[in-house]
């Protein structure tokens, strides 16, 4: 077997495309998240309920139409690639490059820089919202995939880790989970998408569920036992009357998506991550 | 059918509002979020004098995007409100008549609102780009430093809000998810 070539990407196409995934990601919110919310409108029980995802819809197509962010809080630039093994990033470093593209896409776009340097005690504005959170898989083949979902802070504080025991089972995965969204309440903007990772370990699952969030709204798990699960679980918190933000009715969230790995033979490791209705994310193969 | 109200909020008014009401807002609201309130703690403490008379005012809890050539400002939806629970009834001790904002309020800031007779509005979160264009003006009056967090004095126009905590305690939370929700 010979060696194989590797493709070269420069460093600076990637930074690039970063600056055009954040302004998009933020103004041009998935179809698909647009006709779900339309479903859960014509579905809605409550009238204040349907006035609300109304107002909803009307910001997203105007976020789009006018290219604003549809939401003010862009978030911190989560990224997750996949990168080819066989791909060589020339004149630059990757994540650089990522960062790069961030700088410019939240200062062209006009979108909210809401990082800070450190968590404790300044807590001072690095003002072009970098460094973005980066998760990279090692794939095979030659491109890289860059996925970006912003995420507000919102709905990622209402997020939450159990270590439960494997005698735990789906009921203890099942309560665990609609609790969650229980006591998150009005909070985190719902309808809310509600990402769930199962098992891997305790930096693994809460991975997991950030994953979820990125999947199409909508869309099911391979798994059908998974899937099972999720319908469940979709119609269980639509029965909490949470409804949109908050003030009671049928639709409080839009999808539960669920995502799950091998885990060690004493655990069952679960994360539930929030979204909000805005739910961003853009992806873009190079 | 919403009621239209104006600020400064003044005893009439807020005596007239109940959770669950529809209200459209106009008038002049200052905006402020985490950073902000922990520099008015630091200034109320040390006894100094607040950069914002707030006596009858509305804090409208958001962190605007910036805003493009030619607009006021950019998307601006609520933030949570429940990160300035700690602050929220030490300026209501100071005349804060209103509270703007998203998601649910404590126990004490609810207690606190009985008793200074103060009302929290909810914006609908996550339509940022369509409150932006109820903000008529915006100027920045202190903090600048702080980006997105400065204190912002806001023009709003119709401002479409809901009553969420009154001055009688009610809850419109509560009240909407014991309404929907099924056993």
């Amino acid at each position: 077997m010979g060696c194989t070539k590797p493709r070269v990407i420069p460093s600076g196409d990637i930074a690039d495309a970063m600056e055009e995934l954040c302004i998009s990601a933020c103004c041009n919110l998935p179809e698909e998240n647009l006709k779900t919310i339309e479903a859960f409108a014509a579905a809605e029980e409550s009238e204040v309920g349907r006035q609300v995802l109304e107002m909803i819809l009307e910001n997203h197509r105007l976020a789009a139409r006018e290219q604003r962010p549809a939401c003010q809080d862009t978030g911190l630039a989560v990224v997750f690639l996949e990168l080819g093994q066989d791909v060589r990033i020339e004149r630059g470093d990757l994540v650089a490059a990522i960062n790069e593209g961030v700088r410019r896409g939240y200062e062209k776009g006009y979108l909210r820089k809401s990082v800070v340097s450190e968590p404790l005690f300044e807590r001072k504005n690095t003002c072009d919202n970098t460094p973005a959170i980066i998760h990279t898989d090692i794939v095979p083949g030659s491109e890289l995939k860059i996925t970006l979902a912003p995420k507000g802070g919102g709905a990622e504080n209402m997020s939450g880790i159990a270590m439960m025991i494997p005698a735990a089972g789906v009921e203890g995965v099942r309560k665990f989970v609609i609790e969650q969204v229980r006591k998150a309440g009005p909070n985190p903007c719902p309808p809310v998408v509600v990402g769930v990772g199962i098992g891997g370990n305790f930096e693994t699952a809460p991975l997991l569920a950030k994953k979820a969030l990125v999947r199409p709204m909508g869309s099911r798990n391979p798994n059908p036992a998974y899937a099972a699960l999720e319908d469940e679980l979709l119609e269980a918190i639509n029965r909490l009357g949470i409804g949109p933000q908050g003030l009671g009715g049928s639709t409080t969230a839009l999808a539960v998506h669920v995502e799950y790995a091998p885990c060690h033979i004493a655990s069952l490791p679960v994360a539930v991550n929030l979204n909000c209705h805005v739910s961003p994310h853009r992806s873009i193969t190079l | 059918m919403a009621k239209r109200i104006t600020t400064p909020l003044d005893e009439e008014t807020i005596a007239g509002l109940r959770a669950g009401d529809q209200v459209l807002l106009t008038g002049v609201v200052y905006t402020a979020r985490d950073a902000a309130h922990k520099r008015l703690m630091a200034l109320i403490k040390e006894r100094k004098e607040l950069p914002i008379d707030l006596r009858g005012q509305v804090i409208y809890y958001v962190g605007p995007a910036p805003a493009k050539p030619g607009d006021p400002i950019g998307s601006a939806g609520p933030t949570t409100s429940m990160r300035m629970d700690p602050y929220a009834p030490i300026l209501m001790e100071h005349g804060m008549k209103g509270m703007i904002g998203k998601g649910m309020r404590s126990r004490e800031v609810r207690d606190a609102m009985v008793r200074h007779r103060a009302v929290y509005f909810a914006a609908v979160g996550g339509a940022a780009a369509l409150v932006a264009k109820r903000i008529k003006s915006a100027e920045v009056v202190a903090y600048e430093e702080l980006g997105p967090e400065a204190i912002r004095k806001l023009y709003v126009d119709d401002l479409p809000l809901f009553v969420i905590d009154d001055i009688h305690g009610a809850d419109l939370y509560e009240q909407g998810v014991a309404k929907y929700r099924k056993e």
